[in-house]
C-alpha cells in the first residue's frame, strides 16, 4: 500500500525529480503538478499529434532556410547554415515549412501513406 | 493585550485583515460585503498596511488576481458574496488545485434568480466541492478569530488550500456587535512571515505551475487534494489550540453543546446555530434534553467529530440556509444523514430548509423543530423527512 508517512503529507514539495514518470503513484508525483525543470517542453514528444509528415526534397532544396526560421516547433534542424533533418519527435505536421518553401522542397505526406509503406516493405522483407 | 469592542461583523473582519497585513488584496464590490474591501481600501490609503490593492472588473478577475499574486509567494486575499462568488466559480477551483493559500471571506447572500441580496447559504454550498476549506462563523467574533486562523491553516506546507471564511450577510456582517480584538502585534506573531516553497519567477530556481494535466495524472493530482483536506483536519485543530493561547477562544471542527446527554438535536451553521442555542437553554428549564452541534469546518467535512457527538441522540433535525433540488433535501442533510449511516442505531434524521432569501429565523421556528423530535422520539415515526421552517403553505 501507501508508503508516506502520516507525519509528512507535504507531498510532493520535495520531489525536484527530472524523471517524472507516467508509473509514479499519487504520492510521488509533485505537488499540484508543478514542474520544477525549465525547457521541459523538449521532453515532452508531440510529433505523435500529426497526421501529416513534411518530406524533405534534398535535390530541390537550395538551403535558404525559411523552413527552419518559421517553424513554429523548432522542428526544423539546421547544421552549418544547411538544411540536416526534420525533428519527428517534435514536428506537428502544421505544414508551415513547406508553404514558405520557395521552390517545394517540402511535401506533406500522410501519416498513413508512410504506414503502409512501412509494411510493404516490411512484407518485401 | 484584549480589548472589548463594538464592530459589524464587516468591520470586524476588515479589521482583522489590516492586522493580517496581507501582500495583495484584489477585490470587487458586491453587497453585503462590500464594506470588508471598503473599509480596508482606506487602510491601504491612509498607509496602514503595505498591502497592494488591485481594484479589478469582476470577481473573476480578483480571484485571478489573487492566483497571479500568491503563485508569485505573496499573501494574498479577495471578499465576496453571492454572484460575485458564482462568477468566480471557475478560478475558484484553480486555486484550490494549483495549491494556494489564498483566504477569502464570504459574506454568505443568496443566489438570484429572483434577485436577493439578503442571507442564506447557497452561494457557498455551490463552492462545497471546489477544493477549498470552508469555514463557518455565528457572529463578528468567530469572523474575525476565523480570518486569522484561516492564514496559518492555508499556508500550513501540510494543507497549502484556500480557505472561506463565512459569515451570514447583514445579519452578522451588518450588525453591531461586541467583541475581543487582539492587539496588533499578536496577529502579527501568530500569522508569522509567509515563506513559500515555490514561486514563480524565481531565476535561481525555475518552475512552471498550472500546467496542462492530462488523463495520465489529473486524477493523482486530485488525490494530492483530498490528502491535503485530510490534513487539514488536524492542522485547523492544532491552530485553534494555539489560537487558544493569545485569546482564551479555542476552536475545533465543530462546536458541541450540550449534547452529552442530548434526547434531541439540532445540527446548524452559522449565525442561526446562535439562535438554536437559546432554544435549547429554554427546553432545557423545561426538562427537553436539547442540544446543538455547529459544523464550524464543512469542507473538510469533520465526519468523526459528527459521528461522535451525535451518537447518542435519538433524534436529529439538520438545518439548511440552501435547496439542492433533488427534491430529497439540503446539502447538509446529505452529509449529516451519510454521517450517521455507519451507527445502524436507528437515529432518525429530518430536514429543516430554512431562512432563504434572508427569510428570518424566529424562537419559535426553532423551538417547533425540537418539538417535531420531540415527537419523533416518543413515537419512533417520522411523517416528513424534509419540511420548509418558516413558509407560507
Ligand atoms: S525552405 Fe525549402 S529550400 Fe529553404 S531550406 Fe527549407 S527546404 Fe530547403
Ligand atoms: S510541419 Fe510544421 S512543425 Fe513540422 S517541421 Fe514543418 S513547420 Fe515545423
Amino acid at each position: 500500500m501507501t508508503q508516506y508517512g502520516p507525519l509528512n503529507r507535504n507531498l510532493g514539495s520535495g520531489t525536484r525529480t527530472k524523471a517524472v514518470r507516467s508509473d509514479m503513484k499519487w504520492h510521488e508525483l509533485t505537488r499540484a503538478g508543478n514542474i520544477y525543470e525549465p525547457g521541459n517542453a523538449n521532453s515532452y514528444e508531440t510529433g505523435d499529434w500529426r497526421s501529416i509528415r513534411p518530406v524533405w526534397n534534398k535535390e530541390r532544396c537550395i538551403n535558404c532556410l525559411f523552413c527552419w526560421r518559421y517553424c513554429p516547433d523548432a522542428s526544423v534542424i539546421a547544421k552549418d547554415g544547411k538544411f540536416e533533418a526534420f525533428d519527428y519527435k517534435h514536428c506537428k505536421g502544421c505544414g508551415i515549412c513547406a508553404k514558405v518553401c520557395p521552390v517545394n522542397a517540402i511535401d506533406m505526406v500522410s501519416e498513413d501513406e508512410i504506414e503502409k509503406v512501412k509494411e510493404a516493405n516490411k512484407d518485401e522483407n | 493585550m484584549k480589548t472589548k469592542v463594538a464592530l459589524t461583523g464587516n468591520e470586524a473582519v476588515a479589521q482583522a485583515m489590516k492586522q493580517i497585513n496581507p501582500d495583495v488584496v484584489a477585490a470587487y464590490p458586491i453587497t453585503p460585503q462590500t464594506e470588508i474591501v471598503q473599509i480596508f481600501s482606506s487602510f491601504v490609503a491612509n498607509g496602514e498596511v503595505d498591502t497592494e490593492f488591485v481594484a479589478v472588473e469582476s470577481e473573476h478577475s480578483a480571484m485571478s488576481a489573487a492566483i497571479g499574486a500568491a503563485a508569485g509567494g505573496a499573501r494574498a486575499m479577495t471578499a465576496t458574496s453571492s454572484q460575485g462568488l458564482a462568477l468566480m466559480f471557475e478560478v475558484v477551483y484553480i486555486a484550490a488545485s494549483m495549491r494556494l493559500p489564498i483566504v477569502f471571506p464570504v459574506v454568505n447572500r443568496a443566489l438570484s434568480g429572483p434577485i436577493n441580496i439578503h442571507c442564506d447559504h447557497s452561494d457557498a454550498m455551490g463552492l462545497r466541492d471546489s477544493g477549498v476549506i470552508q469555514i463557518f462563523s455565528e457572529n463578528a467574533q468567530e469572523a474575525y478569530d476565523n480570518m486569522i486562523q484561516a492564514v496559518r491553516i492555508a499556508e500550513h506546507p501540510d494543507v497549502r488550500l484556500p480557505v472561506m471564511v463565512n459569515m451570514d450577510g447583514f445579519i452578522t456582517s451588518h450588525a453591531m456587535d461586541v467583541l475581543e480584538v487582539l492587539d496588533d502585534e499578536t496577529v502579527k506573531n501568530f500569522v508569522g512571515t509567509y515563506v513559500p516553497d515555490d514561486y514563480l519567477l524565481d531565476a535561481q530556481n525555475p518552475i512552471s505551475m498550472g500546467n496542462f494535466d492530462m488523463y495520465d495524472f489529473y486524477f493523482e493530482h486530485k488525490r494530492q487534494q483530498v490528502e491535503a483536506m485530510k490534513a487539514a483536519k488536524e492542522i485547523i485543530k492544532e491552530v485553534g489550540r494555539e489560537f487558544a493561547k493569545i485569546s482564551g477562544r479555542e476552536y475545533g471542527l465543530i462546536e458541541a453543546y450540550k449534547l452529552d446527554d442530548a434526547d434531541v438535536a439540532v445540527v446548524v451553521l452559522n449565525s442561526a446555530a446562535g439562535t438554536a442555542k437559546g432554544v435549547a437553554d429554554e427546553l432545557r428549564t423545561k426538562g427537553i434534553k436539547a442540544g446543538v452541534l455547529k459544523p464550524r469546518v464543512y469542507r473538510p467535512f469533520p465526519q468523526e467529530e459528527i459521528r461522535e457527538a451525535l451518537k447518542a441522540v435519538k433524534a436529529v433535525a439538520v438545518m439548511d440556509r440552501a435547496e439542492t433540488f433533488s427534491t430529497c433535501g439540503g446539502p447538509m442533510f446529505a452529509d449529516i444523514r451519510n454521517t450517521l449511516y455507519d451507527l445502524k442505531n436507528d437515529i432518525k434524521v429530518v430536514n429543516y430548509i430554512y431562512g432563504l432569501g434572508g427569510r428570518d429565523l424566529r424562537l419559535e421556528h426553532v423551538q417547533q423543530v425540537f418539538e417535531d423530535l420531540e415527537n419523533i422520539r416518543k413515537t419512533g415515526r417520522v411523517d416528513e423527512t424534509v419540511k420548509y421552517l418558516g413558509l407560507r403553505e
